[in-house]
């Protein structure tokens, strides 16, 4: 039986980040415009506040991943919450305990908040329905689903450098199928109101069905990449090549790789984006990854201030 | 008997006439968000002020986070000046509880550290729960606790002042 | 025990009765209808005016976990749950562990739920040795020892030369064969269906033609070697227009679905409801729609609960690492009744899918009221109406999609052989244990 959206309290108010899809439009606005005052606030010399002072965070990755956590960290500490690490991965998972066992033990330790990232799919949705009234919980990337504040970093990047999302045209190249932030993406920029949303790759790549999402699916990255505003491409993992879905990594750089030609072909001015880490030659080539219209580093600034504002607002949040 | 409301155009022009002899031109003025920043612009223009006037925003330095949570509209705080050792003037609207100016103040200390603080009101209506005093204050006003003190400006620039019912429960 | 049960509604699929009327009950067997037999005189009375009489429910697929998963369920409280649905048939598939390949397992199930003196249980012996799919099984001697089909279950049986020998070998002595159509690479690590809600929720896919591909191949094999087959668990739309193709040109095949691929699909999933975590996944409305239709027009001969009890444990995880599986012999009724009245199909036609065609497949006798017959029957209120909740359940198993769902169609008296096995409101289970 369908049940209601966990991360939304009974007033509307969210408890718990754990996917971009069904959060209301005003919401993700109000998350952008936060994180622009916390923006300021990493600009200063004290780059804390005294939000979460007394609360801790636990970073709880099952899936490794040092950038990610380290901006969480980050974003938890300049709000003077205590800051947590764990790498679930290796030792309590392999001991045999469950996901929900390892939660309630940390619960047990006075957890406010729990920082998930997982390899399967709904693994944040699994411990938001289990843990104790307030303690929220923010999905870092769970299996192929989510990554909520990925995605809400990229549409801080996207209005940082194009101030409004109406009238735009935004690309999103590569393992789709895969992808658990084109997912979030796709969500934030239909939810934001981006008239035009594309995803480029060959057919192995992109999930069935996805123009269902509310995406115009081009095979071809020249045609796809006309007149875009908004390039954004995603990381190519190199075990696609021996699941039969890509024949070599030099083929895919060929087809759906973006270098300086291609991208002749989007605006001008338009601005090249990836999540990170980048594999040059592969997606991208290094001119472009390192141009004057990448905003990949500016990323990852913005990646802190958002990140903060998801945390503020869900921990102020019943 | 309906309380008596002051008129703020008036009231600015008191506390302009208050500071002009006791505020130097060099000093640091930052308004507090948003009733604030209005009365603070006036001021800063009308004390003719060397420095450029400053914002701020207490969202992340209230006391009550932890029952209301995070404010839905949180504008960024903006002091493009050097607070340390500098002289400075803190500007709100109303003074009441005194809890915003206390977390005004520890957000102006996260910026550097002042060499003085001074604090001016357009209103104070009194009730204060904290041990906080204004240096310059337009007027005193005697009103009930259930209602509000709210300054509006209107299109041409000109400040009001009204007297609202609270709604819902006190803070 | 002689029994009169008086006044009920009285429905034979076999045979198109649907009147009410009385039935007599006399030494494990049906004695008359409508008159006494000279002599009766009832030990018993059973009051069914309001109620319908029906065969005992026959079940194509519940697992009773034993030997081996103990702990996710046992023989007692299945067979304990089959008797509450009014199912007084079922047939056990051989994925148990160790699997059904040996004519000693075989026998040791029998006894043991012959003990239990609960419902009828028909295993089905394991196709290949280990159901590892390389070397057929004795299945002359596990036919012996009372198995009435070979299935692979869920196992893969990758190499399509043993699967044509297992065929031929079958078909040397008759035996049928029952195959769950799924090409294990196309499936390898699949959870969901491939279509617009495992796209949104980033969950590993399983195309419908992971189906149709494994069935064309079964289809073409049974028409080469004139096997038997049971086609298990169909789950798509072009699936449903194969068999009716192939039935048409007049294969020997017969195939079921479960209850819960009638009335659920991808939607079902919600927020990774791991109780809609089903093999084969839960597809689109689309194929809802043509599996129900199919079984309405008889292309599909039965319906079955597909029950498999899981451990809570199993169902806590995360969609992709919880256990596959739903508990459901007990709903098998009341799913049934839904279907019926949603595709507005005559009682007496619908109940067939569980009762004499289910027997039909089994190819064992029953499933039908006529005197001189043995009387498996279920006494049901068609009206009693009721929410499912985990209390509920008499099985282990408390993984059900339908949970919370209002189902109407509660099975009160449920007879094996004349014997009262699940009487509604009894203080004790009735007529069970080692005797």
């Amino acid at each position: 039986m369908l049940a209601a959206n966990p991360q939304l309290s009974a007033h509307g108010e969210l408890r718990h980040l754990l996917t971009i899809e069904g959060l209301p439009r005003e919401t993700i606005l109000q998350i952008l415009d936060t994180a622009t005052s916390f923006v300021s606030v990493t600009e200063r010399d004290v780059k804390k506040v005294p939000l979460l002072r007394g609360k801790s965070v636990f970073n709880l990755f099952f899936e490794p991943s040092t950038r990610t956590r380290t901006t969480f960290e980050i974003a938890a500490k300049r709000l003077s919450a205590d800051v947590i690490n764990l790498n679930v991965g290796a030792s309590s998972q392999s001991k045999g305990e469950t996901l929900l066992d390892t939660v309630a033990n940390l619960s047990a330790m006075h957890a406010d908040m729990f920082v998930v990232r997982h390899a399967q799919s709904g693994a944040a949705h699994l411990i938001a329905r289990h843990v104790a009234p307030n303690i929220h919980v923010i999905n870092a990337g769970d299996g192929r689903h989510a990554h909520p504040t990925q995605a809400l970093l990229d549409m801080f990047t996207i209005r940082h450098y194009k101030s409004e999302f109406s009238g735009l045209r935004v690309a999103i190249i590569g393992d789709v199928l895969h992808s658990r932030v084109a997912r979030s993406q796709i969500h934030a920029l239909t939810t934001l109101g981006v008239p035009e949303v594309r995803v480029i790759g060959p057919r192995t790549l992109l999930p069935s069905e996805v123009s269902r999402l509310g995406v115009h699916v081009f095979h071809d990255m020249r045609q796809g990449l006309k007149d875009v505003d908004v390039v954004m491409m995603l990381r190519l993992q190199t075990e696609r090549m021996s699941g039969a879905l890509l024949p070599s990594a030099q083929e895919f750089f060929k087809n759906y790789g973006l270098n300086a030609d291609k991208l002749a072909v989007a605006r001008p001015d338009a601005i090249v984006m990836h999540p990170g880490p980048m594999n040059r030659g592969v997606e991208i080539d290094s001119t472009v990854a390192d141009g004057g219209q990448s905003v990949i580093l500016p990323q990852v600034t913005f990646g802190i201030a958002v990140r903060m504002a998801v945390m503020s607002i869900v921990a102020g949040n019943p | 008997m309906k309380t008596r409301v002051p008129d703020a155009e008036s009231l600015l022009a008191a506390l302009i006439e208050q500071m002009r002899p006791a505020v130097p031109a060099d000093t640091g003025m930052i308004g507090i968000h948003t009733g604030g920043v209005w009365v603070a612009q006036r001021l800063h223009r009308a004390l003719g002020l060397t420095a450029p006037l400053g914002t701020i925003d207490v969202a992340f330095y209230r006391d009550d986070y932890g029952s209301r949570g995070l404010s839905p509209k949180v504008r960024p705080s903006d002091i493009p000046f050097d607070v340390t050792d500098r002289d400075i003037v803190l500007v709100d609207d109303v003074l009441y509880t005194g809890r915003t100016i206390r977390a005004a103040i520890n957000e102006l200390f996260d910026y550097g550290r002042p060499g003085r603080v001074r604090l001016a009101a357009l209103v104070d209506r009194g009730g204060r729960q904290l041990p906080i005093a204004p240096q310059f204050v337009g007027s005193t006003l005697e009103v009930a606790d259930g209602e509000l003190v709210v300054l509006s400006r209107a299109e041409d620039g000109r400040l009001s002042l009204s007297v609202q019912a609270r709604v819902g429960a006190g803070a | 025990m002689n029994i009169h049960i008086k006044g009920g509604r009285v429905v034979d699929p076999a045979t198109g009765l649907d009147r009410t009327t009385d039935l007599f009950v006399a030494d494990g067997r049906i004695a008359a209808l409508g008159r006494p037999p000279a002599g009766f005189g009832a030990a018993r009375t059973i009051e069914a005016t309001g109620l319908t009489v029906c065969p005992g429910l026959v079940d194509l697929s519940v697992r009773l976990r034993e030997p081996g998963f103990e702990y996710k369920a046992t023989l007692d409280s299945e067979m304990a749950a089959a008797a509450a649905g009014g199912v007084t048939s079922l047939a056990c598939p051989p994925d148990t562990d160790p699997p059904l390949d040996e004519p000693g397992l075989v026998e040791m199930l029998k006894h043991r739920a012959k003990s239990l003196n609960r419902t009828r249980v028909y295993p089905v012996g394991a196709l290949t040795q280990g159901l590892k799919g390389e070397r057929i099984t004795e299945m002359a001697q596990l036919a012996e020892a009372g198995c009435v089909a070979f299935s692979q279950t869920d196992a893969p049986l990758v190499d399509t030369r043993v699967l044509h020998r297992a065929l031929q070998y079958a078909t040397t002595f008759g035996y049928p064969v029952w195959l769950r159509p799924q090409d294990p690479h196309l499936s390898h690590g699949g959870v969901a269906h491939d279509g617009q809600v495992a796209t949104r929720l980033g969950l590993p896919p399983v195309p419908a033609v992971a189906e149709t591909l494994a069935l064309s191949a079964i289809l073409l094999l049974v028409r080469e070697t004139g096997a038997r087959v049971h086609l298990c668990r169909l789950s798509a739309a072009d699936s449903v227009d194969m068999v009716r193709q192939a039935k048409a040109m007049g294969l020997p095949i017969t195939c079921d679905v479960s209850v819960n691929h009638v009335h659920l699909s991808e939607m079902d999933i919600g927020f990774f409801d791991a109780n809609c975590h089903l093999v084969p996944p839960l597809r689109s409305l689309r194929d809802r729609d043509a599996l129900r239709h199919g079984l309405a027009d008889g292309t599909i001969d039965a319906i079955c609960s597909d029950h498999t009890p899981v451990d809570d444990d199993a169902k806590q995880l995360p969609f992709g690492e919880s256990a596959a599986g739903a508990t459901g012999v007990e709903l098998l009724l009341p799913l049934a009744l839904k279907w019926a009245e949603e595709v507005r199909l005559p009682l007496v036609k619908a109940l067939a899918r569980v009762t004499s065609d289910a027997t039909r497949v089994l190819g064992v006798e029953g499933g039908r009221i006529e005197p001189g017959g043995r009387a498996d029957l279920c006494i049901f209120d068609p009206e009693a109406s009721y929410r499912v909740e985990p209390a509920m359940l008499r099985s282990q198993g408390r993984n059900t999609p339908f949970l919370g769902y209002e189902l109407k169609g509660r099975a009160l008296y449920t007879l094996v052989d004349g014997q009262i096995v699940f009487e509604a409101g009894a203080t004790s289970e009735v007529v069970s244990g080692e005797q």
